[in-house]
């Protein structure tokens, strides 16, 4: 399967491959995608329970609400390698057993973020999480296509700088 | 023109092309002094530049190994980059800011005029406000300081201006839109600044002065200058005499080479400069060259520094525009009553998204900080800029850790001094209260970002045994060996260092000239 193919899905051609995991991603045989078929990850190396669970670990450790969920699956799409692939799996089953062990049947299925960000505290000073959190300082913020969400606008000099676009238009002082 | 011969032992050899080297190279070259200047990184022009920060840190960034210890939270958070300057001909004249303040004149005399203070080593500059003044005033000429001369300040940007208002509410007095090495009108051959932002990567308009197309350049035309790029220097020779005679380098393909020399300047930063003398080491000097005081990496300065981010219910846009033009400097007194001696300027400063995501809280996650940078458009910032004291114990040293020529890296050890962690501390508080006067909703004091400037590891002194150089930054030891960059830095002051950096580089190529030609060295 590739991601072409998952696109034009329907939710419920979507769902009929897959497994819903979490609040945002349905699992199928090699991939991860939305609900919504909007967007999707194709994995070879890892499982696409782990991609899942790397997917909501970024949603927790940067949480923008107003960041929809493929910018996040872009920051995370690294890890489905070879080099990667142990620390995950490793990574990925202790912090299941600190979810089972609180009570939840893994980390993505604590409903609640306020839950999952203590199951993740208690992993913080861990190779696995530092390197995923260090990972989407760049994954994540380093999209060109996130800075408008927050009203960044990059590059300048093509457009001649901001002499004549607003550098000193602050109104409100 | 012809490269000059590698056995030609009449050529000064320049190591490092930065706001030291570069402007020393020229300097020398006007005067028809022959230099060969060595650069470890590659040109890169206006053109090369990037609006793009991790793209551009890519391109200019320092990033061989380097390695750290200490309690100061960069060690932890940056471990394998203590400083963000450049690797390229220039230096980190690309890369700086352009604030260009003198010393105020006690501060040449911190030992006098802050007496002893417990576990800092501080001394008294062996020249003083009087003696750099005319030097001062060439290098503002060469900058083209706005502010100085008859030149005008640049306009204030959307940051500047919450800046402004709030320090004015607070009844700071000195707020103005800084003394900034860039153009506010045309100048000398380059254009005015168009409030790009982006200071930090590089000038695309050439409005930022920046060694890498001025000094060099100049230098270069008169013949009397090479700058041979990716060429890393590896060791410094001397002869039975304790005299230097030359260098060894790897040139762009990673081969050993050797330059001749009658003299060798120093000036590949406060890093670099000391972990070259260490690694310099002969049956000789056995401690490293220049170094019969032990002094050689001690003492190491990077200015009391934090950062201040606000948020505010309505947008200011802070990155449009120059990227730190304006200063309040009412706080860069020395007035004990607050706490610490000396004192710090605040500056106006911006990153772009990029980079607020990996500085202004390093490590941290979670909505706290999430929430922070979801009001990025409604940020204002600014920079805390103040002298830290020397100690010992701040040192450059030679790290376990090879480079890739084989060569022990640089372990940089850093402890904040308490008077750091004071006046740190009154800095935050005093730019929080600048952002609350104009209706900030959340204040951030921001932890130090990796050393951009960086003091004091060669240090200049009057008495061979408190330090490496003397007051033309000639090594106490080795005549006809210079220290050229900030290293020779006594105490840090409390201003952006980069024009005294270049001051005193003016008046060092005046002083070598002479001595050359009197036949001293």
């Amino acid at each position: 399967m590739t991601k072409h193919d998952l696109r034009g899905l329907t939710r419920r051609q979507l769902l009929s491959r897959g497994l819903s995991v979490g609040a945002l991603a349905v699992v199928g045989s090699g991939f991860i995608a939305a609900p919504d078929a909007a967007w999707a990850v194709e994995v070879t190396v890892i499982t696409p329970e782990q991609m899942a669970t790397l997917l909501q670990m970024a949603r927790d450790i940067y949480p923008h609400d107003q960041v929809a969920d493929r910018f996040y699956a872009v920051a995370v799409k690294g890890y489905d390698s070879e080099e990667m692939k142990a620390m995950v799996a490793e990574g990925v089953a202790a912090l299941d057993a600190a979810a089972k062990a609180a009570g939840f049947d893994s980390y993505v299925a604590a409903g609640w973020e306020e839950d999952r960000v203590k199951l993740l505290q208690g992993i913080e000073m861990t190779p696995f999480f530092q390197t995923v959190r260090s990972g989407l300082v760049t994954g994540l913020y380093n999209q060109k296509e996130v800075w408008p969400i927050f009203g960044y606008q990059g590059e300048s000099f093509s457009q001649g700088g901001y002499i004549e676009r607003g550098f000193n238009d602050i109104d409100w002082l | 023109m012809a490269p000059f011969d590698k056995n030609d032992d009449s050529v000064v050899v320049i190591i490092g092309t930065g706001a030291g080297g570069g402007v020393l190279a020229n300097e020398l070259a006007q005067k028809g002094v022959k230099v060969v200047a060595l650069e470890a990184g590659g040109r890169y022009l206006p053109e090369d530049y990037i609006n793009d920060e991790w793209e551009s840190f890519g391109q200019l960034a320092w990033l061989d190994a380097r390695t750290t210890s200490g309690s100061w939270r960069v060690a932890k958070d940056f471990a394998g980059l203590p400083a963000w300057i450049v690797k390229a001909v220039g230096g980190t004249t690309t890369h700086w800011a352009g604030a260009s303040i003198r010393f105020q004149d006690h501060e040449w005399k911190a030992l006098t005029t802050y007496g002893p203070v417990e576990g800092a080593n501080l001394l008294d500059w062996p020249i003083d406000a009087a003696e750099m003044a005319p030097w001062y005033e060439k290098a503002e000429t060469k900058l083209g300081v706005t502010r100085t001369g008859d030149r005008a300040g640049l306009p204030g940007n959307n940051n500047y201006l919450v800046f402004e208002k709030g320090a004015k509410a607070l009844g700071y007095k000195e707020v103005h839109t800084g003394r900034m090495a860039i153009n506010s009108a045309d100048y000398d051959g380059r254009m005015a600044c168009q409030q790009t932002g982006f200071c930090f990567q590089g000038c695309k308009w050439g409005a930022k002065w920046s060694a890498a197309y001025t000094d060099i350049p100049a230098g270069e035309a008169t013949g009397n200058l090479e700058v041979r790029e990716r060429s890393h220097v590896a060791r410094i020779l001397h002869n039975e005499a304790g005299k230097v005679t030359g260098v060894e380098y790897f040139d762009k393909d990673g081969t050993l080479q050797m330059q001749k020399a009658r003299i060798v300047c120093v000036a590949g930063n406060s890093f670099e400069s000391p972990r070259l003398l260490l690694n310099s080491a002969s049956s000789m000097f056995p401690d490293g060259l220049a170094n019969s005081s032990g002094m050689v990496g001690k003492n190491y300065m990077r200015h009391t520094t934090g950062s201040v981010y606000a948020i505010f219910d309505k947008p200011v846009r802070m990155w449009r525009g120059t990227t730190m033009a304006g200063i309040v400097q009412d706080e860069a007194r020395h007035d004990p009553s607050r706490g610490f001696v000396g004192g710090y300027e605040l500056e106006t400063l911006s990153l772009g998204l990029p980079f607020m995501a990996a500085f202004l809280n390093p490590g941290g996650w979670g909505r706290s900080f999430t929430t922070a940078l979801d009001h990025y458009e409604n940020m204002a910032g600014m920079w805390i800029v103040g002298e830290d004291m020397p100690q010992a114990t701040n040192r450059v040293t030679l790290s376990e850790t090879k480079d890739q020529f084989g060569l022990p890296v640089a372990n940089v050890h850093f402890d904040d001094h308490p008077n750091d962690i004071a006046m740190r501390n009154h800095a935050y508080q005093q730019g929080m209260a600048i952002y609350e006067a104009v209706g900030a909703t959340r204040a951030f004091p921001t932890p130090p970002y990796p050393s951009t400037h960086n003091l004091g590891t060669n240090r200049m002194s009057e008495k061979p045994e408190d330090g490496v150089c003397n007051r033309w930054g000639q090594t106490h030891d080795i005549a006809n060996l210079f220290i050229s960059d900030g290293s020779q830095f006594t105490t840090g002051a409390a201003e952006n260092p980069t024009l005294t950096i270049v001051a005193l580089a003016i008046r060092q190529a005046d002083h070598i000239a002479r001595e050359m030609s009197a036949g001293n060295i």
